[in-house]
């Protein structure tokens, strides 16, 4: 093997830990391989995916009727505080960063990521922060209940004056939260800039691996605002300073600032690999390479550095002047544009293709339909006049759940079903997953597509109850949220079962191009150990006829022969 | 190795184009018709601002529509024609990219929502509701219109509008107070939005408006209301346990009738005004307490007229 600048072996770690588990227990020790702390975060977060669920079930089960009868006002707004924030921090940001794990290092070659350690500590920080976070519905006074946002003064009003509380408790998760993303990310960055096999340069890496690096950028810029607004609000919280109290003379807006400016942001940290997912999937299922790929990875940092300066389009109504309001108006707007050219790519690619209807490609293009409508929500909330009026409402709830749930939900089931075979060696059954698509794509639309119109006639959200006029509207939503909750059982069912008892998959069950369909399945602990491949063509060459690395008859062999 | 398929045939590929004229045609024009529904998808435009916010949103449903229609149309027309049959093990064609076509959409959407936003700018501008903000100092309790400067083009006000956990109470000039909002028609009304402990919004579905209300803030906002009638006042920001129930009703009447509303109610007594927050906050108590920690609502404001929360509202 030639030694290239791109020699991933500088930063190889003792590797696996010495003594550590291999078989099932490895999934429950503090194991360093990036394989498995992949799979521990997306085990940890479907758990949380099905907690969440819950919550909002009861919520929905609230908002069956207008008047707030089935749980107390107080206990609803604990609810749909905690909802939002597991959801986020304890599925979201957890099942992305398994992800990450399982697929930057098989993608670019590396035996694993740069900081071993540091990774499966950022792992185990994660159930960490759930116990805190869970066991404020076991203090006095409940769990926190202003918003996954959290607003002050609401968020440091404390009325039974105990020291610890759902709040402060709230406050202390995200700061775990954040340490736990600010070390993967680090981790993630390091390990796209350092350890890619010789001959991958930034042009010849998968799409996923771009937009992981971009999101990851955004994790280091923006995560310390929310993390140093937190610790702020604690104090106020808890300390009796006045940053964001108005009787001290603090700004209750101020603490907005901060939140939004990591918070917007956010959520491209959250779609950007989606997007990934996307790019790989419909170019695996479409049999064609990527149109248009250069655009398609270049356009990933235009949306990091775009979902800077847009955190202030949350803010429009909040006393914001004019010029204020107009400029961010255009940079929100401006999203568009790079968003809207990986969507044409998409499209293109689809051009002439030969599609498989397997069950990721059917999450994909599902995805794919809720996100161009997701998106053009979102111009639309991104105009000062529109967003004045739909603003707090269930406007914004339909948008960002078509965002949230249909579009990066729906991406991550599509690479869960995609990458299985790889990661546990085990074939899914194609028909629960195709019911699982079924319920989930009529539930998903059932639950978010009305709440549109509720949100524009002016029904606020985050309330327990409503006025008769929007029962319609939340009978459907409250309908279609039951919906979800049935179909994770096909997904539950399939998950568990094929991977106990599924058929072995093959290396490549997919015919796939890339260099984690190089590798067995699934792969051995250091990827390719000391045969790491030379990479010699861009990655997506469907239909081109050229091999992605030197020698590749080798790697395809010894992968089946595993 | 070389792809086995050859070449598209040059010259204008004709049934293509007539295919692209005609779903777009029959896009736009469906486009066309959901911009007209969703003038009906939003409540009855009753302030001076409606028209220009409904207008906008008609037009951005249209070219949404537009673009959703033909991507999705496209996603449809692929999977009816270009799925690969059962056993087909080929590829598709191995087409890479075209700058061409690339930078066209790139391009069109740039330009798109460019010109949709310099649109906002001037529907922003013909809004021009919100007046400035001015820091007050809770602390030295000035009197709020001391420190907010307020709209010169105002016809009547400025009423003082109060927010609370969980009430609204409304001060005019000539100090008659109020649980719910009477606005006279066609005039230029302006509020100093004041909030007594935490963030609330001031949200009139009908008017199209919203402005949040700061805490430690006074805020100078002007509505200019177009059709009688009684209208809902939402509190949009999250205010704590009884958020949901902090609505009263704007009623927009004649220049009249508001005249007359404001003698007779100056001569009324003040009585306990509308705080629907109370009430349920009383029953959770007589019930054990049970639920998670709330502050108890702020005492119901003493009001010339408490309103009257059974009257059916028209949006």
């Amino acid at each position: 093997m030639t030694t290239t600048k791109y020699d991933p072996r500088v930063l190889k770690a003792p590797h696996p830990v010495p003594g550590a588990p291999d078989n099932w227990k490895r999934f429950f020790s503090f194991n360093t391989d990036a394989k498995v702390i992949g799979i521990q975060y997306i085990g940890l977060a479907l758990f949380f995916l099905l907690v969440g669920g819950l919550l909002a079930m009861v919520m929905r089960g609230e908002l069956i009727t207008p008047p707030a009868d089935l749980v107390d006002p107080s206990v609803y707004n604990g609810l749909y505080t905690m909802h939002g924030t597991v959801m986020l921090f304890l599925f979201l940001f957890p099942v992305l960063n398994g992800f990450n794990n399982l697929l930057i290092p098989t993608m670019i070659g590396a035996p694993d990521m740069a900081f071993p350690k540091l990774n499966a500590a950022a792992f185990w920080l994660v159930p960490v922060f759930a116990f805190v976070l869970l066991s404020s519905f076991f203090v006095p006074g409940g769990p926190a209940s202003s918003g996954w946002w959290s607003y002050p003064p609401v968020s440091i009003q404390n009325p039974l004056g105990h020291l610890i509380n759902g709040e402060f408790l709230w406050i202390l998760a995200v700061a775990i939260s954040g340490v736990s993303s600010i070390m993967g990310a680090i981790n993630f960055v390091t390990t796209i800039i350092r350890m890619r096999a010789p001959g991958m340069g930034f042009f010849k890496m998968p799409v996923f691996v771009w937009t992981a690096w971009a999101a990851q950028t955004l994790q280091l810029i923006g995560l310390p605002a929310l993390t140093g607004g937190a610790i702020m609000l604690l104090f106020d919280l808890s300390f009796g300073t006045s940053f964001f109290r108005p009787e001290g003379g603090g700004d209750p807006v101020l603490y907005q600032h901060f939140f939004w400016f990591y918070s917007h942001p956010a959520v491209y940290v959250m779609v950007l690999p989606v997007f990934g997912i996307f790019s790989e999937l419909i170019t695996v299922y479409s049999r064609k390479p990527l149109f248009g790929y250069k655009f398609v990875a270049l356009a990933s940092f235009i949306i990091t550095f775009l979902g800077l300066i847009v955190w202030v389009h949350h803010m429009f109504y909040t006393g914001t002047p004019q010029w204020m309001r107009n400029l961010v108006m255009i940079t929100t707007m401006l999203i568009a544009v790079p968003t809207g050219v990986k969507v044409f790519a998409w499209l293109g690619t689809l051009w002439g293709a030969k599609i498989r209807l397997t069950t990721p490609m059917l999450f994909v293009l599902g995805g794919l339909v809720n996100f161009i409508f997701g998106g053009i929500t979102g111009v639309m909330l991104g105009t000062v006049p529109i967003d004045i009026h739909v603003g707090n409402t269930y406007f914004v709830v339909a948008h960002f759940h078509y965002i949230i749930f249909n579009t990066i939900g729906f991406g991550i089931f599509a690479g869960i079903y995609h990458w299985f075979p790889k990661f546990t060696g085990r074939m899914y059954y194609e028909g629960l997953g195709k019911i699982h698509f079924t319920l989930t794509f009529i539930g998903a639309t059932l639950n978010w597509l009305p709440l549109h119109w509720a949100g524009l006639y002016g029904m606020p959200r985050r309330v327990a109850s409503y006025d008769p006029e929007f029962a319609l509207w939340n009978v459907i939503a409250s309908i279609g949220a039951f919906m979800l909750g049935v179909a994770s059982i096909p997904f539950i069912l399939n998950i568990v079962s094929s991977w106990a008892r599924g058929a072995k998959a093959p290396a490549n069950p997919w015919r796939a191009i890339g260099l984690e369909w190089l590798l067995p399945s699934p792969p051995p602990a250091e990827n390719f150990e000391d045969d790491i491949p030379t990479v010699i063509s861009e990655p997506y060459g469907y239909g081109l006829g050229k091999p992605l690395v030197e020698d590749e008859e080798f790697y395809v062999r010894r992968s089946m022969e595993a | 190795m070389t792809s086995t398929r050859q070449s598209p045939k040059k010259g204008l590929p004709l049934r293509l184009l007539a295919v692209i004229l005609v779903s777009t045609a029959l896009d736009a024009a469906v486009s066309f018709q959901v911009s007209r529904w969703a003038y009906g998808w939003l409540p009855v435009p009753a302030s001076t601002a409606a028209p220009y916010v409904d207008n906008l949103f008609s037009l951005e449903v249209g070219i949404g529509c537009f673009v959703f229609v033909g991507c999705v149309g496209f996603i449809i027309w692929s999977l009816l024609f270009s799925r690969a049959e059962k056993y087909d093990e080929s590829d598709g064609l191995p087409i890479e990219g075209n700058t061409k076509l690339e930078v066209t959409w790139t391009v069109i959407p740039f330009v798109i929502v460019m010109a949709l936003a310099f649109y906002s700018i001037h529907v922003n501008e013909k809004l021009a509701s919100l007046g400035p903000k001015q820091k007050y100092d809770v602390a030295l309790n000035q009197s709020p219109d001391a420190v907010a400067t307020l709209d010169a083009r105002r016809d009547i006000g400025p009423i003082e509008v109060i927010a609370r956990q969980w009430s609204w109470e409304f001060v005019y000039p000539d100090g008659v107070r109020s649980s719910e909002l009477h606005l006279p028609l066609n005039q230029r009304a302006n509020f100093l939005l004041i909030s007594e402990d935490v963030l609330h919004s001031f949200y009139i579905p009908a008017f199209r408006l919203k402005q949040d209300i700061i805490p430690g803030s006074v805020i100078s906002y002007s509505i200019t209301p177009t059709r009688e009638g009684r209208f809902r006042l939402r509190d949009a920001m999250f205010s704590g346990a009884y958020f949901s129930k902090n609505q009263t009703d704007v009623i927009v009447e004649s220049e009249e009738a508001y005249d007359s509303w404001l003698t007779k109610t100056a001569k009324r007594p003040l009585v306990q005004g509308l705080s629907p927050g109370t009430s349920l906050y009383e029953k959770r108590l007589k019930d054990g307490d049970r639920g998670w920690a709330t502050v108890p609502p702020a005492p119901p404001p003493m009001v010339n007229d408490p309103g009257n929360p059974e009257a059916p509202h028209d949006a």
